[in-house]
């Protein structure tokens, strides 16, 4: 099958922009985008850069755009990219600068990884005795964690590439950091105090409430980590843990009084639950309100519960840990 | 034989997009789509609830499915948030061993319990698969050709797509067909999966609004006239704050903003009035002008061949 790759070449130092070269190859049944893409190198053009190192989804070098879609490209066949899309285009990861053609600088990515610390804090690895002697070095206790899948990143950067929040605001600490964190909060050997000073660090701007919880990172996820799961819990464990005042926390906490109170979101409420007396902040808004007033888009603030509302409140006192702050703050 | 569904509005078209209930009530008759609404249904938690608690927002949605397995109905959704957290919440109820029991054990104490029997549509895949491009194309009176229309999906009904399993999330068509079957043409721009910064715009308004900024201006600039959507939560974020999103990308985008059913109504001849079109901050007099000005040359066409059979 002879094919034509559409390749993004740029290299910053020479060129004044990114281009697209086609290369036309003959692939065979079976064949992987990279294997293609060495061919491509070996055969017509030794110019062409790219990161590949284990060719079996391991290193997690060669992620890249394919058909517009972040991928490893050793992991991605050619048949089915073509069945998909009808064609192949790559280009470098979105969103982070390109050193040249297919490899981007990863910089960034390894500096916001480093910067959630991604160790266990030193008294973790001590046992205590209650005397306060330290004993050996301890092991993860079995059965005792639950990681979820999120110790399976090989950190290739295609979610941060992808993700919609750090496409516009590059301080972003972005899915993998984030998800890396969250492992090490579910991990049972770091003490709370330690656990505590990481949510404080991670409930900062530029942390776990930057997330629009867009599914990017999730879906393109070769190895399925769901980062934004990750993120939400991360969420979850900081409203509990009582970092509950941030505007992100309480879209949360509000949002739950405020369907268990009526059954149904109510459009006039929300602002003043997430905002509540910021002055500033509501004064942004009100502009807004007025507007969406005059043109019938504010629904009355004292709407009626929905009917069977008895029943909604059953379900949020059945289950769950946060009916107690949700009802202290906001009923 | 019509297509019955059991409507599950959600809050945004109750609430701040009171035209979205307005437009879908007035098409699904021509589409000969049949509704009962489920008037006592709850929030599906937007995934906000889901968030905060996993299991009361399974337990909202397995109480609002079990009022539609009591009318024999599958839901119909008009909310692409909805969608996808009632999609994904119905998936974990019916598969998940354990689950549906735990949940049903709080729902039995004061209504009737989820069995598990129903699928969640959207009104637009309802529209491609169940009522078909045929039949919306035989509904068309008023082409709308020389629109080049942006679609612009949002992200929970394409995404996860292992929870959704409609739309393919890299090269989605559906919108896209629908455009085409109204006869206007769908503009290509890479911004039409991404995400219109909404979940996050009360408490984030400067990333939210660069996001939606982003995308409009990308539509805008690959020639779009005005874009569609089939959520609600995208059209606020992409209308209400469409001036601070222009000014976060340093645009003019006066871009109308059409909710899906709007489209689907405008193309079948529907009064402008009767789709809750003044209630865009946005406005979309670009479209209607033309529009109008169609239909009216129909009404008249029409009057004239009633007045000669006569």
């Amino acid at each position: 099958m002879r094919l034509t790759f559409t390749i993004t070449r740029f290299n910053p130092e020479t060129d004044p922009r990114p281009r697209d070269e086609p290369y036309r190859l003959d692939v065979e049944r079976g064949q992987t985008v990279l294997e293609a893409l060495i061919r491509i190198k070996q055969e017509q053009d030794g110019s062409l850069a790219l990161r590949y190192s284990c060719r079996s989804a391991i290193c997690g070098s060669c992620a890249m755009d394919i058909n517009g879609a972040e991928k490893l490209a050793c992991r991605t066949s050619v048949r089915k990219e073509i069945e998909r899309h009808g064609r192949i285009t790559v280009a470098p990861l979105r969103n982070l600068p390109v050193i040249k053609d297919l490899v981007v600088d990863m910089t960034s990515f390894w500096g916001k990884v480093r910067a959630v610390t991604p160790w266990l804090s030193a008294s973790a690895l001590a046992s205590r005795t209650e005397t306060g002697r330290t004993l050996r070095p301890m092991l993860l206790p079995r059965d005792r964690y639950q990681f979820h899948n999120v110790d399976a990143c090989i950190m290739c950067g295609a979610c941060v590439a992808a993700c919609t929040s750090h496409e516009v605001s590059r301080r972003f600490l972005g899915p993998a950091a984030l998800a890396k964190a969250e492992r090490f909060l579910a991990d049972p050997r770091e003490p709370a105090d330690a656990k505590r000073t990481r949510l404080r660090f991670l409930e900062q701007p530029d942390g776990i409430w930057d997330c629009t919880r867009c599914n990017f990172c999730v879906e393109v996820c070769p190895k399925d980590v769901q980062p934004m799961e990750a993120i939400i819990r991360l969420r979850r464990v900081a409203i509990e843990a009582g970092l509950a005042r941030s505007g992100g926390a309480r879209h949360i906490t509000g949002f739950m009084a405020l369907i268990r109170r009526s059954g149904r979101l109510n459009e006039a409420l929300m602002p003043l639950q997430v905002i509540g007396c910021n002055l500033r902040r509501l004064l942004r808004v009100a502009p807004l309100g007025l507007r969406m007033l005059w043109h019938g888009k504010v629904p009355s603030p004292l709407a009626p519960p929905i009917p069977g509302i008895a029943q909604i409140r059953t379900i949020f006192n059945s289950f769950g840990h946060l009916k107690r702050i949700t009802r202290a703050d906001h009923t | 034989m019509p297509l019955t569904y059991a409507l599950y509005p959600g809050c945004a078209a109750k609430g701040a997009t009171p035209e979205l209930y307005q437009s879908t009530m007035a098409i699904i008759g021509r589409l000969g789509i049949e509704v009962q609404e489920l008037t006592a249904s709850s929030c599906c938690g937007a995934g906000v609830v889901g968030e905060g608690e996993p299991d009361v927002a399974l337990a909202l949605n397995a109480r609002t499915f079990a009022q539609a397995e009591q009318l024999g109905l599958d839901v119909m959704t008009i909310c692409g948030t909805c969608q996808g957290v009632m999609g994904a919440a119905n998936k974990r109820l019916k598969q998940e061993p354990g689950l549906l029991d735990r949940i049903n054990r709080v729902l039995e104490r004061e209504g009737p319990i989820y069995r598990g029997t129903i699928q969640v549509k959207h009104l637009l895949w309802i529209v491609v698969r169940e009522v078909g491009l045929h039949r919306l194309g035989q509904e068309v009176r008023v082409p709308l050709n020389e629109f080049r229309i942006a679609p612009f999906y949002g992200c929970y009904i394409l995404r996860p797509s292992w929870d959704l399993g409609f739309d393919d999330p890299e090269n989605p068509t559906s919108l896209e067909k629908v455009i085409r079957a109204a006869k206007g043409e769908p503009v290509a721009y890479v911004g039409r999966t991404k995400c219109c910064g909404f979940p996050v715009i009360l408490e984030q308004e400067a990333i939210a609004v660069a996001m939606a900024g982003t995308n409009m201006k990308e539509a805008k600039d690959s020639g779009a006239d005005f874009m569609v959507t089939p959520c609600p939560l995208c059209h606020m974020s992409l209308d209400i704050y469409q001036d601070r999103a222009g000014q976060a990308v340093n645009a003019n985008l006066s871009l109308p903003i059409l909710h899906l059913p709007q489209l689907l109504g405008l193309a079948m001849g529907i009064p402008a009035k009767d789709l809750g079109v003044s209630r865009h901050l946005v406005p979309v007099h670009t479209i209607t002008r033309v529009t109008e000005s169609r239909r009216m040359q129909l009404t008249d066409r029409k009057g004239v061949a009633s007045h000669e059979n006569h």
